[in-house]
């Protein structure tokens, strides 16, 4: 206890002032449930998303926190409530509305096998402008973009199995971030990474998406990925529990 | 922080004054808190008395004389000592949240209010060190990082408390011989 004493004590300004005006929410899900047969994985939970803001979702496995995730994210449709993004109701629009929503609107990270392992970083982070239209060399001269920001200099022709877990997960925040999407979602994006590189990884995927003005939400078993969020929300059971508002 | 061990280790690499130790402990082991001027005297004249150091010339100058210490033989076996023998493992909150768990079931209150608190407020606290590691020199992202796992460690434990509280339910409410 010696050494944590040497760094500066808890500050009183430290918790959420709850008391300041809520900023806008970018989105919200409202009384959500869904159902997996006869398993009810969420069972009405409410879900709110600042702008620029960065939230941790947390539980036990099977809690229901991928499920939120992938509902909020427009992946699931669920059963019941409400998912509302920028002031537009997104969880009874078709597939084909989603689907594009999800390209132009919402970033993804997830912890396992995202890149295409025949692309180069510089093609898989290039690929969803590719995806949605842009001409070849203005989508890989916005890809260049990232490269520096996510300290992967030099790694723009490698191909995924030759770079590190690190390296790869970093490729795969910048395609995420590449299409300057208003939400960042990431379900366990350390999870398959050591600290240090897990660490590494979370230092650049908050800042980035600082400094491109995304929101995130950060699927979460690990405390100290959490710690990277602004607040958490404990899913247990399929319900909210721990400071929800925004 | 160990004072004396920190003095012994600075002295290892060169003789030094007191003046002087004090700025490099400070800087390397108490940035935040720093050591006081009497405290690294005290020290020293303790460690003197037990042969770990010696003084090694007094200089003279402007102003008060300087004196300059050594580490000894029996210093560098004391420091070679503490640098390879584990310290013992610190007590850390389980204790007290332990203790809080218990009389809340024994009370009848519900328990995971209380756990959820008791993370939210770890995950404060990581949330400030996580803060004060990404502006700092490495030796302070260091010492952050030392917090962050034992805070990590309190979460884990509170996580499997909580999932296993039913159970703990039954075992502190089973009715006991009284011997």
């Amino acid at each position: 206890m010696t050494l944590i004493a040497t760094l500066p004590a808890t500050r009183t300004t430290g918790a959420p002032d709850h008391r300041a005006p809520a900023p806008a929410a970018i989105l919200t899900g409202r009384g959500l449930e869904k159902r997996f047969g006869g398993t009810e994985a969420l069972r009405g939970i409410d879900f709110s998303l600042s702008r620029g803001e960065i939230v941790a979702i947390m539980g036990p496995s099977g809690s229901g926190k991928s499920t939120l995730l992938h509902c909020l994210a427009g992946i699931l449709t669920p059963d019941g409530g409400t998912v509302e993004f920028d002031g537009r109701r997104i969880d009874a629009l078709g597939e084909a509305e989603r689907t594009r929503l999800r390209r132009t609107a919402f970033g993804f990270v997830f912890q396992f096998g995202q890149l295409v392992p025949e692309l180069t970083a510089m093609e898989n982070v290039a690929l969803p402008l590719l995806l949605d239209g842009v001409r070849r060399t203005h989508a890989e001269g916005r890809a260049a973009e990232w490269f520096p920001r996510l300290r992967l200099d030099g790694l723009e022709g490698r191909r995924p199995g030759d770079m590190s877990g690190g390296q790869a997960q970093r490729v795969a925040v910048a395609r995420a971030l590449v299409g300057d999407p208003s939400v960042l979602f990431a379900d366990e994006p350390t999870g398959s990474l050591d600290s240090l590189a897990g660490e590494h990884v979370m230092e650049l995927l908050t800042a980035a998406a600082r400094s491109a003005g995304a929101s995130v939400v950060i699927v979460t078993h690990e405390a100290r990925v959490a710690a990277y969020a602004h607040r958490e929300v404990i899913v247990r059971d399929g319900r909210s529990s721990g400071p929800v508002a925004a | 922080m160990s004072v004396p061990h920190a003095i012994l280790g600075l002295l290892q690499q060169a003789p030094s004054h007191g003046y002087d130790l004090k700025r490099l402990v400070d800087r390397y082991f108490a940035p935040d808190h720093p050591v006081a001027f009497a405290q690294i005297y005290s020290t020293l004249g303790r460690l003197e008395t037990r042969g770990r150091v010696r003084l090694e010339a007094i200089e003279r100058a402007e102003g008060p004389d300087r004196r300059l210490y050594a580490i000894t033989d029996d210093g560098l076996t004391e420091l070679e000592r503490w640098l390879t023998v584990p310290l013992d493992p610190e007590p850390h909150l389980q204790a007290a949240l332990f203790t809080k768990v218990v009389l809340a079931i024994l009370s009848g209150r519900p328990v995971t209010p209380i756990v959820d608190a008791e993370r939210h407020a770890h995950l404060e606290r990581m949330r400030e060190l996580t803060e004060i590691r990404r502006g700092s020199a490495l030796p302070i992202a260091l010492l952050a990082d030392y917090a962050l796992f034992h805070l990590e460690a309190d979460l884990r434990w509170l996580d499997l408390t909580a999932a296993r509280v039913d159970d703990l339910t039954r075992d502190v409410l089973a009715p006991t011989e009284i011997a």
